[in-house]
């Protein structure tokens, strides 16, 4: 009884829902495997919602600035009300080494023709009133990313995928894979065993065990992020503020007010934690809250609603791990988002696409050098 | 304006004088007691709604009256508070929340505190019949104990518990009422030196680090506990029925802190549903507290509750509606009337059944749910938890009592490495009687003699209760079998003391006495709803533990017994009815009639809120529920139902009901996501200021 597919999708989050779409609408058939109990339950609810293009190389630019497009126009081209705002981000510099740093990371951005300006610390608290100015040497400011929720795009996603006929099975864990001479024929799970051309993982902080099934070793790491979101209150402040100072115990912190008037706040933990553990720890609030109250003490009466954890699937450069590799011809790997994996979800969702079509444009091409598993993983992504 | 929704007498509870202070509601100067809650003063000064929902616009007034959800909001002195939680204070400014708070614009710099970390062996959660019984016996054994309680007092729903309580005298205190019990608890755990209290602090989450965060009268605290016991109660189930988001539904936890704690009369008019001890015995404080009481309606044929309470409503004057249910709530802003139907075998309406009653307040009380996410989150730490009381299974206070004293003691004996079972056998059997629900009901056993004086005993129904048996003098009255929970029988010689009738909590003893004359005794009937006057010669419409009406007659006699807040109200009536009679009415007939015409809604069922907090509707569920959307999670993200502040504390169940009414087995239903926080705290309460 198992049907025959042309792709299977391994996971269905941020990159599994998006690529799940664009292969259906494309016309293939394509089964979504997910081990949660349905859409989005992993790290995909998770992600704050935060979407930007200003990173600092052409291929993360390039696939956001694809997601933003979608995401911006989802509504009126897709239907459902996913929570777009257009609210920029920006990065404060409590020092001039940090100053130094964003402007130079500007001047690349530009060239990459992204819409990124310098504000001076009064044109800066005109858009986040009450913002600490002590120190303050400006931010940067991209007004044009954005943010949403990834609740709604995944469910979004999931009922378009629906429209578009993939099928869907939830609760099911993939166990192994069968292989003929470097090509998967088999993919084997704890319900089932099913035959497709090819299979994509998109596992996300499972993308490595996926990986080993198919004797890849897949360098992706899960680190564990905290993240709170607020009461919601009428709107105070603009973009996402993200301060990129390292202060004991954290690296950086960030948090933005959501199209519901809620605020959304995350922060990296320094060293590390790694592994999946997505239990509170007493740690996050005390910590997170100390540095959001010390830039914006605005947001002291602010209540707290909820806190959760995710994971970011970590690569040793902070570059996504997108394509195939010799040991598995068949298998496209879209792994090791590092923690954008929404932000990048939708624009990676039809460059996958392209890829499992054969139909990679002279830009994918350039755009995948940044993801290539081959690459040696020297590098470091200068806003990971 | 007067705030002339204080209740200034009641016959149980003394009413304090409390300094009169001001405060502005909307810019109107209004009169509050000082120490109240925001919630009370506004009600007390005939508010009810305190503001409009950002999402559709709705009337949103008092709803937990328990700081757990968030419909009471309003904006006190510019910032956004749960008037339920928020002490009023002199010339302070309140205002209505309409739609989204507007945050301060504070912006001078902050000083961080350092973040206190306390260490205890046991943290209990929860201050009530169970917490503190349990912290009673570490304490005999010296163990460090930090009780935590979210309330300004010890004592848990104790403190609202005006009525005497069942059980036993001997290990749950019965025949006292509960506000008493939760004194003497309160001030026997004030002896022992290794139990610390701390009021005013709520428990938000048991992290992962094994560390609990409470926060305590304001101030953010880590607790590094050995042990947990959680012993933090029940939260009450809501029903969805249209109109269910208007001002005036509430739960009767909500209802009694109002009238029993704070004094002040939420309604004139009340309607419960919910034929369990709650929804009957709330009914019983509201006819204290000066309450009329409209009706209650119970869905299944006979009410769950104790008869003896039910059997005091009803001969009180208050109809109850057995097999019915409530169609919906009619109203504006705030509640108008309610519609009820009487339902067929299958619980379905029955057309033309339809009855409506004007009411200002709608009472919910369809059971409780054991306030679970402590345990759960101690589990997933692997920080060890044991329950009690209603968080571990919803029974009276007396079984919590009983079970909180046996966690304190097994909690005691794992501490000191005692290797033995530390708990008696004949515990758990008591345990287990304490708890039992109502058995089966027996008919009257009562002496065929016509002469003397003995006790009618109007107890049919067999409840785990036998305070008559130890109170009785001449030992004249015992259950059938010896057990608590038979039903008790008169067999002796009676010297007429009225002890029995005293002490009884379910007022269900009349004496009759013969003595001085044989054709028209004298009986005697117990009556502690004294906010209704009794005097001499008063005609009283007397009747059956039915209801069933006997006749009028003159009362010849009224004893006062101030120490118990009771009267004893006699009657001289002919012998042919003077050992069927269990009571008088009191509340008027006139109350409880229906309006001539039923009052039916163009709403549908599907019109119903499931979140209160994010305003989902049934349907909203429904629809995705057919379109095979069954994971809560999934639910949740689409709708929000469940991101709201409370946290699904409410919607939860009421989502599960759908999932089953559209044919999800249950054991398909993955479990809704709980993470921290219990409730909404600001950010300011958080930083840790000695960290490096």
């Amino acid at each position: 009884m198992n049907k025959i597919y042309d792709v299977i999708v391994i996971g269905a989050g941020s990159t599994g829902l998006p690529t799940a779409y664009n292969l259906a609408k494309a016309g293939l058939k394509v089964l979504v495997i997910e081990a949660e109990h349905s859409p989005g339950q992993g790290n995909n609810k998770k992600a704050i919602g935060g979407v930007r293009a200003t990173h600092s190389d052409f291929g993360k630019i390039n696939v956001c600035l694809r997601s933003i497009e979608i995401l911006k126009n989802w509504s009126e081209e897709m239907g459902e009300d996913i929570g777009w705002l257009s609210n920029g981000y920006s990065y404060p510099a409590y020092n001039e080494t940090d100053a130094k740093t964003l402007k130079d990371l500007m001047q690349v951005q530009l060239g990459f023709g992204l819409n990124i300006k310098w504000l001076n610390p009064d044109e800066y608290s005109d858009i986040v009133p009450g913002i600490w100015k002590e120190g303050l040497q400006g931010s940067t400011y991209s007004p044009e990313d954005g943010s949403c929720s990834s609740l709604l795009v995944s469910a979004a996603y999931f009922e378009h995928c629906k429209e578009e006929g993939v099928d869907f099975h939830f609760q099911e864990h993939i166990t192994g894979f069968n292989i003929v001479s470097s090509k998967i024929t088999k993919v084997i799970t704890d319900k089932g065993i099913y035959s497709s051309a090819k299979v994509v993982n998109a596992a996300g902080s499972y993308a490595r065990e996926v990986g080993q099934m198919a004797n890849l070793d897949l360098p992706v790491f899960p680190e564990n992020h905290e993240a709170g979101i607020t009461e919601p209150v009428e709107r105070f402040f603009g973009p996402m503020v993200i301060d990129m100072r390292v202060a004991p115990g954290s690296s950086n912190f960030y948090f933005y007010q959501n199209s519901e008037g809620q605020v959304v706040f995350c922060i990296t933990p320094e060293p590390p934690i790694s592994g999946i553990d997505t239990r509170s720890t007493s740690l996050f609030l005390p910590m997170c809250c100390k540095r959001m109250l010390t830039i914006y003490p605005r947001l002291r009466y602010l209540k707290v609603r909820r806190t959760w954890r995710g994971q970011y699937p970590m690569t040793p450069d902070g570059f996504p791990i997108v394509g195939i590799m010799d040991e598995a011809e068949n298998l496209i790997n879209a792994v090791g988002m590092c923690g954008q994996g929404f932000m990048l979800g939708p624009g990676m969702g039809e460059l996958v696409t392209r890829i499992c079509l054969e139909s990679t444009t002279e830009k994918d091409k350039e755009v995948l050098k940044s993801f290539d598993p081959y690459r040696q993983f020297t590098g470091q992504e200068a806003f990971k | 304006m007067a705030d002339s929704n204080r209740i200034a007498i009641h016959p149980i509870l003394p009413v304090p004088d409390k300094k009169e202070i001001y405060f502005y509601w909307n810019g109107q100067k209004m009169q509050a007691k000082c120490g109240e809650t925001i919630a009370s003063a506004l009600i007390a000064n005939g508010i009810s709604v305190f503001g409009h929902h950002h999402k559709d616009g709705s009337a949103q007034g008092i709803f937990c009256a328990n700081g757990q959800c968030s419909q009471c909001s309003v904006i006190a002195n510019g910032l956004a508070v749960k008037s339920c939680m928020t002490a009023v204070s002199e010339n302070m400014i309140v205002q209505s929340l309409e739609g989204l708070p507007v945050l301060p614009a504070v912006d001078n710099p902050l000083s961080f505190e350092p973040l206190e970390q306390i260490d205890t062996d046991v943290l209990i959660i929860g201050g009530g019949p169970a917490g503190l019984s349990a912290a009673i016996e570490l304490g005999k054994q010296n163990i460090p104990t930090l009780v935590i309680d979210d309330k300004n007092a010890l004592g848990g729903k104790l403190v609202l518990q005006t009525h005497k309580f069942f059980g036993s005298q001997a290990d749950s205190s019965a025949g006292t009422r509960g506000i008493d019990i939760g004194k003497n608890l309160a001030a026997e755990i004030a002896t022992y030196s290794s139990v610390d209290i701390w009021l005013n602090s709520t428990a938000v989450f048991v992290f992962s680090d094994k560390k609990v965060g409470v926060l305590k009268d304001g101030v953010y605290k880590i607790v590094q506990p050995k042990r947990i016991l959680n012993a933090a109660g029940a939260r009450e189930k809501f029903l969805r029925f249209p109109g269910n988001n208007l001002a005036g539904i509430y739960g009767a936890g909500a209802f009694q802190t109002l009238v029993n704690r704070d004094l002040v009369r939420p309604t004139q008019r009340l309607f419960i549903i919910g034929g369990g001890n709650v929804g009957l015995i709330a009914g019983y404080h509201s006819l204290q507290a000066g309450i009329d009481v409209v009706g209650l309606a119970e869905a299944m044929p006979v009410c769950g509750g104790y008869k003896v309470h039910s059997d005091k409503l009803k001969r009180f004057g208050v109809p109850i509606y057995t097999s019915h249910t409530i169609l919906c709530a009619n109203g504006d802003d705030t509640v108008e009337s309610i519609t009820i139907a009487e339902l067929d075998k299958n619980f379905q309406p029955v057309k033309g059944t339809e009855k409506t009653f004007t009411c200002d307040t709608i009472l919910i009380a369809v059971g409780l749910n054991p306030l679970s996410e402590f345990t759960l989150e101690a589990e997933a730490a692997g920080l060890p938890i044991d329950a009690a009381g209603d968080a571990l299974e919803i029974a009276e206070a007396s079984s919590a009592m009983f079970n909180g004293k046996i966690a304190g003691v097994k909690i005691a004996s794992i501490l000191k490495g005692e290797k033995k079972n530390p708990i008696p056998d004949d515990w758990f059997i008591k345990a287990e009687e304490l708890k039992s629900a109502p058995g089966k009901t027996n008919n009257y056993n009562t002496p065929e003699k016509e002469e003397g004086v003995f006790p009618i005993l109007h107890c049919l129904q067999e409840i785990p209760c036998n305070p008559c048996t130890t109170v009785c003098p001449t030992n004249s009255i015992h259950t059938e079998d010896g057990s608590l929970t038979a039903v008790p029988v008169y067999t002796g010689s009676c010297i007429g003391c009225g002890k029995c009738l005293l002490i009884c909590p379910g007022l269900a003893i009349t004496l009759v006495d013969y003595r001085k004359d044989k054709e028209n005794p004298t009986i005697s009937i117990v009556y502690e709803v004294s906010n209704y006057p009794v005097k001499v010669g008063d005609n009283k419409i007397l009747n059956d533990i039915n209801a069933k009406e006997l006749g009028k007659y003159a009362i010849t006699a009224v004893q006062d017994f101030p120490k118990q807040h009771t009267q004893i109200v006699k009657f001289k009536v002919p012998k042919a009815i003077a050992k069927k009679v269990a009571g008088f009415q009191i509340q008027d007939a006139n109350v409880s009639a229906p309006l001539t015409k039923p009052v039916l809604l163009e709403k549908t069922a599907d019109e119903a809120m499931v979140c209160l907090c994010e305003r989902v509707t049934a349907g909203e569920v429904r629809a995705l529920i057919r379109k095979g959307i069954t994971d809560m999670n999934l639910i949740k993200s689409i709708t929000r139902a469940g991101m709201g502040p409370c946290g699904s504390k409410t919607c939860e169940v009421l989502i599960k009901g759908l999932l089953r009414e559209e044919g999800i087995p249950e054991k398909e239903i993955a479990p809704i996501t709980k993470r921290p926080l219990f409730i909404e705290i600001p950010l300011e309460k958080f930083p840790n200021g000695s960290a490096k």
